[in-house]
């Protein structure tokens, strides 16, 4: 499987406080890396990096094989996100946000592009409706249609169903598992729900104080840590990480 | 530099001003009163001299070429407030976009923007009080330009203070042409002046401008030098700004600041 997302060392320092400590770890092509911990962890600080608006304290990330801190524009034109705290600018229109991402991206045949786009996440009807109009849902589904435009190598998804119904999110899940499947990308997906997780990520990291606690496939990870579940795994990670970190 | 993506900024910019009245009024509201107003108080002042001084090309010029220059100011730091307001960094900054290419977009947007607040003025200039600042023929253009990089300088300078301090700062950015224009001489000679803003007025580029305006005005010839001068301070002020901004960017991103931007966000 061909690497697409290369982190080595990565560390964050803000003054004496450490936020993410020397992590490594790669995200492959057609794979789904679930990057997981409790609030404080490291996952947005981690996230940031990536998308190159948080420099690294030490640490190198390649995207695709550009170096951002060297090739910042070619590495993250293979590059995108969506998150919950980085919605677009409410005072343009659905449509209005996708052209000028799409331009900014460099996708060819961008009209097309975008029509297939509103088209796959259903919102032609919002196509002229002011994104800062849309539901939280809605706006979600307009995020991860900007997620995708330049259909992008390196696809960061921060919650991505954090404000959507569970049809919508088990749809969006189906959606973002048939781009991993195209093999088009790999995907790094944060998300505090376990059961999601288990659905759709090939493999887990689990984050706590800055540092990859546990690794692995969430189907196997927690009978090999003496639980039942992801969930509980989790809960265990957030409560006792050093109790995990020794076993 | 990609122009796309320049041009995605400048897109970005267009379809917010074509969405939005409150947006297109003030491009040509307060200049247009401000044409008004300094046209009747040139008038008055041409009643009470007599015939002896023409102020309407002195004070109605000089204002439409401060207006000019302030407008091209606020183009550019109004574009980059929109970020602001819509707290669209993270967006921006992790696309490919490079910084010359984002502050590219915000100075094309700009010369759209004050070229209409302009057009205004000269239209209200001619129209109403029979100043035809194209009669001076291409030899304003040098003048036009020199205020031009002015204002973009400002505009970048001051988006990068609104950038280290928060979006609270942008009222140090809106009075910075009140506060310069004093000591620029827009309605006086710098002779005017005590030595001590003397001083200060030299490094200004539109000092130049409005003394050589004046000096043509008065049957002088277009003072080369001054306009040398001029020019170089400008390009050099531009330079600076970008420099600053840049700086700024990378304390941002460096700190963390970028990623966290909000309205208290002053580290």
């Amino acid at each position: 499987m061909r690497t697409v997302l290369s982190v080595v060392g990565l560390r964050r320092e803000y003054g004496k406080t450490v936020a993410v400590e020397r992590i490594t770890f790669q995200v492959g092509e057609g794979e789904i890396v679930g990057l997981l911990g409790p609030n404080g962890a490291g996952k947005t600080t981690t996230i940031s990096m990536i998308l190159g608006v948080l420099a690294p304290s030490a640490g190198t990330i390649e995207i695709d094989g550009a170096d951002l801190a060297t090739e910042r524009s070619r590495a993250l034109e293979r590059a995108n996100f969506a998150a919950v705290h980085a919605p677009l600018p409410g005072n343009l229109t659905v449509a209005q946000n996708l052209r000028i991402f799409g331009l900014l991206y460099g996708v060819q045949a961008l009209s097309a592009r975008i029509d297939a786009l509103l088209g796959q996440f259903e919102l032609q009807a919002l196509r002229d409706v002011r994104c800062g109009i849309l539901s939280s849902g809605e706006q979600t589904r307009v995020g991860l249609a900007k997620a995708l435009l330049n259909r992008p190598r390196v696809l960061l998804l921060d919650e991505p169903t954090a404000s959507l119904d569970p049809a919508t999110a088990r749809d969006i899940r189906t959606k973002i598992r048939a781009y991993a499947a195209e093999g088009e990308g790999g995907v790094l997906w944060t998300s505090h729900n376990m059961y999601e997780v288990e659905g759709v990520c090939d493999r887990v990291l689990f984050l706590s104080h800055g540092r990859i606690l546990l690794e692995g496939d969430p189907k196997t990870l927690p009978p090999r840590y003496g639980k039942a579940t992801l969930e509980e795994l989790f809960i265990a990670v957030a409560r006792e990480p050093l109790t995990l970190e020794g076993s | 530099m990609d122009g796309a993506r320049t041009g995605a900024i400048v897109l970005r910019h267009f379809y917010l001003l074509r969405g939005s009245l409150t947006r297109v009024v003030p491009l040509f509201i307060w200049v247009a009163i401000d044409i008004v107003l300094w046209g009747y108080i040139a008038r008055y002042l041409n009643g009470v001299a007599g015939a002896t001084f023409d102020f309407v090309p002195v004070l109605l010029g000089a204002v439409l070429l401060w207006d000019f220059c302030s407008r091209v100011m606020y183009g550019v730091s109004t574009a980059f407030f929109e970020d602001v307001w819509a707290r669209n960094f993270v967006n921006l900054f992790s696309t490919p976009l490079s910084l010359s290419e984002y502050l590219g977009g915000l100075v094309v947007s700009s010369m759209i923007t004050s070229a209409v607040g302009l057009a205004v003025m000269l239209v209200l200039a001619a129209g109403v009080f029979g100043l035809s600042v194209l009669g001076y023929g291409p030899g304003i253009f040098p003048f036009v330009l020199i205020l031009f990089l002015f204002g973009v300088a400002l505009g970048i300078l001051g988006s990068g203070v609104v950038l280290r301090l928060g979006p609270a700062a942008e009222w140090f950015v809106w009075p910075i042409p009140a506060l310069v224009s004093p000591f620029v001489g827009v309605f006086y000679p710098l002779a005017t002046l005590p030595p001590w803003m003397q001083h200060f007025a030299r490094l200004l580029p539109p000092s130049y401008v409005f003394e050589g305006l004046r000096t043509i005005l008065a049957g002088g010839a277009t003072p080369i030098d001054m306009l040398t001068l001029g020019a170089a301070l400008a390009v050099m002020y531009v330079a600076i700004a970008c420099w600053f901004f840049a700086r700024i960017y990378r304390h941002a991103v460096r700190t963390g600041l970028l990623a966290r931007y909000t309205a208290e966000s002053v580290s």
